[in-house]
């Protein structure tokens, strides 16, 4: 089989496949949002041009609009000339702001990822030691506190969440600004709180199950059988072979991460991509909601791209061109 | 709203009499019974307002603002003098109706595309299949904040966006348990009396899904009223002068500092409401599917993917 494909290993290979299977995917979401953008009643050329001109346009003025929106040629030629534009990183011009879009998106990406890079981390090293802690002490009263407050977490709306550490510590310690972005650490702390505990809730309890069921395998019991500590049990057997899992759900969460960045940056005013969004979308501004979406779209599939591969790495039993990749067909 | 990657195909032994399983486990398990409870208290909060509040929800009354709670507002009063309590129950009605009908359309969806691809196989599977897959890659209230930007807010659009972004979880369950059921002797044996596809579905197929797919729809149901409550918040659903809990919360954030009352209630009943069905989910997800507990995990074939699940969340 590995000879047909010369030159490429087998992990090339997969990526390749995974590209394939991606590409016409992000096409074919561009296409959705285009066509029922263009779809929904109210013309933006009218909208826009009234906002530059603070009066209702004349017919000329609607023309130069239309041009300037690219808005004057039939759809699929919209749609094609869009698509050409996106791969040379061109993404048009903002209904609202008149700015590039690709620019305005590089200029929030940053304050996006300053949030969600140490809210990811968090979240991940808060589950694995609440995780493992829980299924250690399984069923004693520390892991049933645990798992208290961990459903507690998981239920707990991020915006909510976000208020009452407002309300705690802003308005009534005083220890860290209400909202906005300002140097230094302090004005990171809530939005990260807010954004990395329910997720990190979620991702320990999904840790302990884990855990627990892999700790009912055969080899664990061999493990206890020759003697290996409790301690040893856990952290070179269990947390090994659960970590594939883990790995998927902590990619799934990361996802929803940047989802939760969205109501997030709005709650403290956050100058980043979340915030961004919500204009676009209070403002029709379609440009910039493709610009999100197809931003969102690769941000997701790298996620996805990056955890099948990370498959490969933690167990050896799952090598693309062994076996099934999961995921490839 | 994405994903919920249920390990559920076990549940499907004992579906020889799921009512009563069910009904045994609720009454066996401690969660699951605090969650039934939390609901009915609500679901009854919410199908009598007109009678435990005493007051208008809407009616606005400036001079008595930020009120402190007493026997006439028993919750006290908001920013508009509109009485909190009232506000809080006929929220219950909008926030708990959208998502027990959002969630009942979300399964009627799931559960028909999910037969058809299970059932009918072939070109049509490949095709719902990979459509189904695209959709649980995304999270889903991502995918729902680009709908909500592109039809614009208002109930009726998120109703129909929550539905878009939620089938493909149900789908996929369906059409996994409806392959694994559809080549069994009791299907063949109806199948050779000459007993028609459609009778087969309702009639043989459906009734020994069901119990994983109410598992499902329970603990769906939860993350389909954050993700409601999460787009009003955001002032993409509900809009503000209507009570509904994120749209309350979202009129409450202005007045963080003065009146942090106003936050509790609604955020806290938006909690509790989540807490419910995720108990009640948990609980039930333990009764029928005994391969979660611990011990008896021997039989289980190694899983790549998540396998057992918790509460889940999108946002």
């Amino acid at each position: 089989m590995s000879l047909r494909h010369g030159g490429l290993s087998p992990l090339q290979r997969y990526v390749g496949r995974r590209l394939a299977v991606v590409l016409p995917t992000l096409l074919g979401m561009s296409f959705l949002v285009f066509s029922v953008a263009s779809l929904t009643p109210g013309d933006p050329a009218e909208e826009y041009a009234q906002r530059v001109t603070q009066r209702p346009p004349t017919a000329a003025e609607l023309a130069q609009a239309r041009h300037e929106l690219r808005l004057d040629r039939p759809f699929a030629v919209q749609y094609v000339d869009w698509v050409a534009h996106a791969v040379r990183g061109d993404l048009g011009k903002s209904f609202f702001t008149r700015h590039s879009v690709a620019a305005e998106v590089r200029h929030r990406i940053p304050f996006t990822l300053q949030l969600a890079v140490p809210a990811a981390l968090l979240s991940l090293v808060i589950a694995m030691a609440v995780g493992t802690v829980s299924a250690f002490y399984r069923n004693r009263p520390l892991d049933q506190v645990v798992r208290v407050l961990s459903l507690a977490g998981a239920s707990m709306p991020s915006f909510w969440l976000a208020l009452l550490l407002v309300i705690g510590f802003s308005v009534r310690l005083r220890l860290f600004p209400v909202a906005g972005r300002q140097d230094g650490l302090a004005s990171l702390v809530l939005p990260v709180a807010a954004l990395s505990l329910p997720s990190a809730a979620v991702l320990s309890r999904f840790i302990r199950s884990t855990l627990l069921e892999v700790l009912g395998e055969d080899y664990v019991r061999s493990a206890r059988a020759k003697g290996a500590r409790e301690v040893a049990v856990l952290t070179r057997h269990a947390l090994r072979n659960s970590l594939v899992p883990v790995v998927t759900a902590f990619g799934t969460s990361l996802g929803h991460l940047l989802a939760g960045t969205v109501v997030i940056e709005s709650i403290f005013a956050w100058p980043g991509l979340g915030t961004l969004t919500l204009d676009a979308i209070h403002h029709r501004d379609y440009p910039m909601l493709q610009a999100f979406i197809l931003f969102a779209g690769l941000i997701v599939i790298v996620i996805n791209l990056v955890v099948d591969v990370s498959y490969a790495v933690i167990d050896p039993r799952i090598r693309p061109g062994r076996r099934a990749v999961p995921g490839a067909d | 709203m994405t994903a919920p990657v249920i390990n559920l195909e076990a549940t499907r032994l004992e579906a020889a009499a799921p009512g009563r399983r069910l009904l045994r486990g609720l009454a066996q398990d401690r969660t699951a019974r605090i969650g039934l409870v939390l609901v009915v208290v609500f679901a009854g909060a919410a199908l009598l307002a007109p009678v435990l509040a005493t007051r208008d929800p809407d009616v606005i009354d400036l001079v008595h603002k930020f009120g402190a709670p007493s026997r006439r507002h028993l919750l006290g009063t908001d920013h508009l003098g509109r009485d909190e309590w009232a506000r809080i129950l006929y929220g219950a009605r909008l926030s708990l109706g959208t998502a027990v009908v959002a969630s009942l359309a979300i399964a009627a969806v799931g559960i028909t595309v999910g037969v058809l691809a299970g059932y009918l196989g072939g070109w049509v599977d490949g095709v719902i299949s990979r459509i189904v897959e695209v959709l649980l890659s995304f999270p889903g209230f991502l995918l729902a904040l680009a709908v909500t930007g592109i039809l614009g807010p208002g109930l009726r659009n998120l109703l129909m966006v929550m539905v878009f972004v939620s089938w493909a979880g149900y789908a996929r369950l369906v059409r996994g348990l409806i392959v694994a059921e559809r080549s069994k002797p009791y299907v063949e044996s109806a199948r050779a009396t000459g007993v028609s596809d459609l009778r087969i579905v309702s009639r043989h197929l459906l009734p020994n899904i069901m119990s994983p797919v109410i598992v499902l729809t329970t603990l769906d149901m939860g993350a389909v009223l954050l993700g409601l409550a999460g787009l009003s918040f955001l002032g993409l659903g509900v809009q503000a002068p209507t009570s509904e809990w994120g749209a309350m919360l979202s009129e409450a954030k202005t007045y963080i500092g003065d009146a942090p009352q106003l936050m509790l209630y609604p955020g806290g009943s938006i909690f509790l409401m989540v807490l419910a069905f995720n108990l009640l989910g948990d609980g039930l997800r333990d009764t029928l599917d005994p391969r979660t507990a611990l011990g008896s995990a021997k039989s289980r074939s190694r899983r790549r993917r998540p396998a057992p699940s918790c509460a889940k969340r999108t946002i």
